[in-house]
């Protein structure tokens, strides 16, 4: 901000501050002390790269902690599709566009969005490197990438075949494809999805998405049927999906609409054969055919931060548990699903709370100042069927200088709730969608 | 641009969100009332449906319902669980920004025959705690009623008919009073009342 501009903004701040002291009781928080405030150095830049979950709010919270810094938004796409509530798109339950936004609120903040693709750091000379445009110079840059497919590790599965045989772990056109899928298949046909190993992007998701695909055959193609074929040997919320899919879906009966397969029955796919359109799976290398295969691939954090330095030989990116400055590259900070951050899960709750965080974290350390005692939380909603919905929910803290949960705190909801509070959570679910999506993009505030 | 920012100055402030670089690790609880917002709204604010708007609370009343849930004296479906992972100084500092932070009243569909008969409803049972028409004794009182999410107040009020959430005495008497002459619907008669104020520009 040029210094005419911020001594007009600091004008203007002073006169809305009489003015907003009128309002209901509202005062100005004043100083507390008498000593010679420290503030940022001018002109401090702060890139994030990715607009999701964690980098929106990363570039809103930097902007609403010091108007100061000068953030700067690297967003590949000019839309953004949630994965989260992506699987009641699946289930016909809710629009496609009820899960788009854009960026134009952000932007309201100060923030300079550009969409661009960021293709390498450089962490000596400070600067990320754009597919088409100049270079973009930091002080502190957030990484913010998400997740990245591990093409291959399945064979023959790559992005050649991803029309045909969608993972849609990244919503969007591949969400749009896969209802078009499932609302072409007939009565009677066959869904695979595959699950990857953990750890993976949203670990409750693949079984909300059986599901809510679950509920749509219900009601439009009974004969139908949804087999995971799963990696692993158990799920996240498994009892509760259970129960719901008994109560719901005729799960443990001969007319189950879902069957699951776990690691040791020979749920793991080894292979994929599009042409067949089947799934090889299992230590005996079993052939299963389908109308409708959604194989959710194993990932890895998201390929800018893989050819940056930035990951370990997990795949994903270590980093400091209280500031979230990697521990590989200095100034350099990741988030959300990309990095290790003990027991948090790889969640866009998760990644919103550590943006909050590394944004604070950020501001102090450009101030020099010591940073406050971090908070960390997640929620997750799962949305089993349209009156039952399911919540797990952490509450963390730092110890030790790692990311502990809170022992007392958390948990899943009761398998012994009422049918009330079944349908209380769906109600909650869709405030929580609501009320996190306008956190990201609204400029309300 | 100069417009722009100061606009976004307004906004700002109107939030208590500027505050300056020394007070600002107390006085902006960032990471602690961040872990809120996301089912609470921006400030405090829901965008709904369901969750409520805490913003504007009574920061004492605040810190006792965040005691009530924490020692399960209250009913949930979520807050219990999250209630067990704070102190009483982290509720604290919750409340006292929360109480700060002005409250939008979202508008919310209502039907006008049950506003009208609502207001009469709240003006004979429900105005002498819950004063100023739900708003409360100078924007504070007992819970936020006016403008507060219709389904939140429908499970609040199915909760205390139920008696699986406590009220006081008087209260009790009260609703029993209003159920009994004017039927069940009259609790749905309040919701629309309650759920017709609004401030939303």
């Amino acid at each position: 901000m040029s210094n005419t501009t911020r001594r007009n903004f600091l004008i203007a701040a002073g006169v809305a501050g009489v003015a907003a002291a009128g309002i209901g009781g509202y005062r100005l928080i004043e100083p507390t002390t008498k000593k010679p405030l420290p503030t940022t150095p001018p002109n401090k830049k702060v890139v994030v790269i990715g607009g999701g979950a964690g980098g929106a709010i990363a570039a809103k919270y930097l902007r609403l902690l010091d108007q100061t810094i000068e953030v700067t938004l690297i967003e590949q796409n000019k839309d953004y599709y949630t994965c989260f509530m992506s699987n009641e798109v699946l289930s016909g339950e809710r629009p496609l566009d009820s899960i788009q936004f854009n960026y134009d609120g952000l932007s309201q903040y100060g923030i300079n969005v550009v969409h661009e693709r960021a293709i390498a750091i450089d962490s000596e000379a400070k600067q990320v490197t754009l597919q088409r445009s100049a270079p973009i110079s930091y002080d502190r840059l957030i990484v913010s990438p998400g997740v990245d497919f591990k093409w291959n590790a399945i064979e023959g599965y790559d992005e050649s075949v991803i029309d045909q045989i969608p993972h849609a772990w990244k919503a969007g056109s591949q969400t749009a494809t896969l209802r078009r899928q499932l609302e072409a298949m007939k009565d009677g046909g066959t869904v695979i999805i595959a699950v990857p190993p953990k750890p993976f992007r949203c670990p409750p998701g693949p079984y909300e998405r059986a599901s809510q695909m679950a509920h749509y055959l219900k009601h439009h193609k009974p004969k139908s049927k949804i087999r995971i074929f799963d990696s692993n040997q158990s799920f996240s919320k498994q009892a509760l999906f259970e129960q719901g899919w008994q109560q719901l879906y005729g799960y443990g009966t001969d007319n189950s609409l879902i069957e699951w397969i776990p690691f040791d029955e020979g749920g793991s796919v080894v292979r994929v054969d599009a042409n067949r359109m089947a799934i090889i799976a299992g230590e005996f290398e079993d052939e299963h055919q389908a109308s409708v295969i959604n194989l959710i691939p194993p990932q890895t954090a998201g390929q800018i931060a893989v050819a940056s330095g930035l990951v370990d030989n997990t795949g994903w990116c270590p980093i400091n548990q209280k500031t979230f400055e990697s521990t590989l590259q200095k100034d350099i900070y990741v988030i959300g699903d990309a990095c290790l951050a003990g027991p948090m899960p790889k969640s866009a709750h998760a990644a919103n709370s550590q943006a909050k965080v590394c944004a604070t974290a950020i501001v102090s350390a450009l101030r020099e100042q010591e940073m406050p005692t971090p908070y960390y939380s997640s929620t997750c909603y799962s949305l089993i069927g349209t009156e039952f919905g399911v919540s797990v929910t952490g509450v963390y803290q730092l110890e030790k200088d790692h990311i502990q949960s809170v022992a007392a705190a958390g948990g899943l909801s009761p398998l012994q709730a009422s049918e009330q509070d079944r349908q209380r959570e769906v109600a909650y679910a869709y405030s929580w969608f609501k009320n996190i999506t306008d956190e990201m993009f609204s400029h309300r505030i | 641009m100069t417009d722009k920012y100061k606009n976004y100055a307004i906004l700002i402030l109107a939030t208590g969100l500027i505050i300056s670089p020394t007070a600002w690790a107390t006085e902006l609880p960032l990471m602690l009332i961040g872990n809120c917002t996301v089912c609470h709204g921006l400030a405090g604010s829901s965008v709904g449906p369901a969750a409520p708007s805490i913003a504007r609370m009574d920061s004492e009343d605040f810190v006792d319902t965040m005691l009530e849930y924490q020692n399960d004296e209250r009913p949930s479906t979520i807050m219990g669980r999250i209630a067990k992972g704070y102190s009483e100084a982290d509720f604290q500092i919750m409340a006292d920004y929360f109480a700060k932070q002005a409250l939008v009243r979202y508008s919310q569909p209502v039907d006008a025959e049950k506003v009208k008969t609502g207001q009469q409803l709240h003006k004979k049972y429900c105005e002498r705690c819950h004063e100023n028409d739900g708003y409360g004794y100078s924007d504070e009182g007992y819970g936020i009623l006016a403008g507060q999410w219709m389904p939140y107040l429908r499970f609040s009020l199915t909760d205390f008919q139920s008696r699986v959430r406590d009220m006081p005495r008087k209260m009790e008497k009260r609703m029993q009073k209003m159920v009994t002459q004017h039927g069940e619907e009259s609790l749905e008669e309040l919701v629309h009342f309650y759920g017709s104020h609004t401030n939303q520009k």
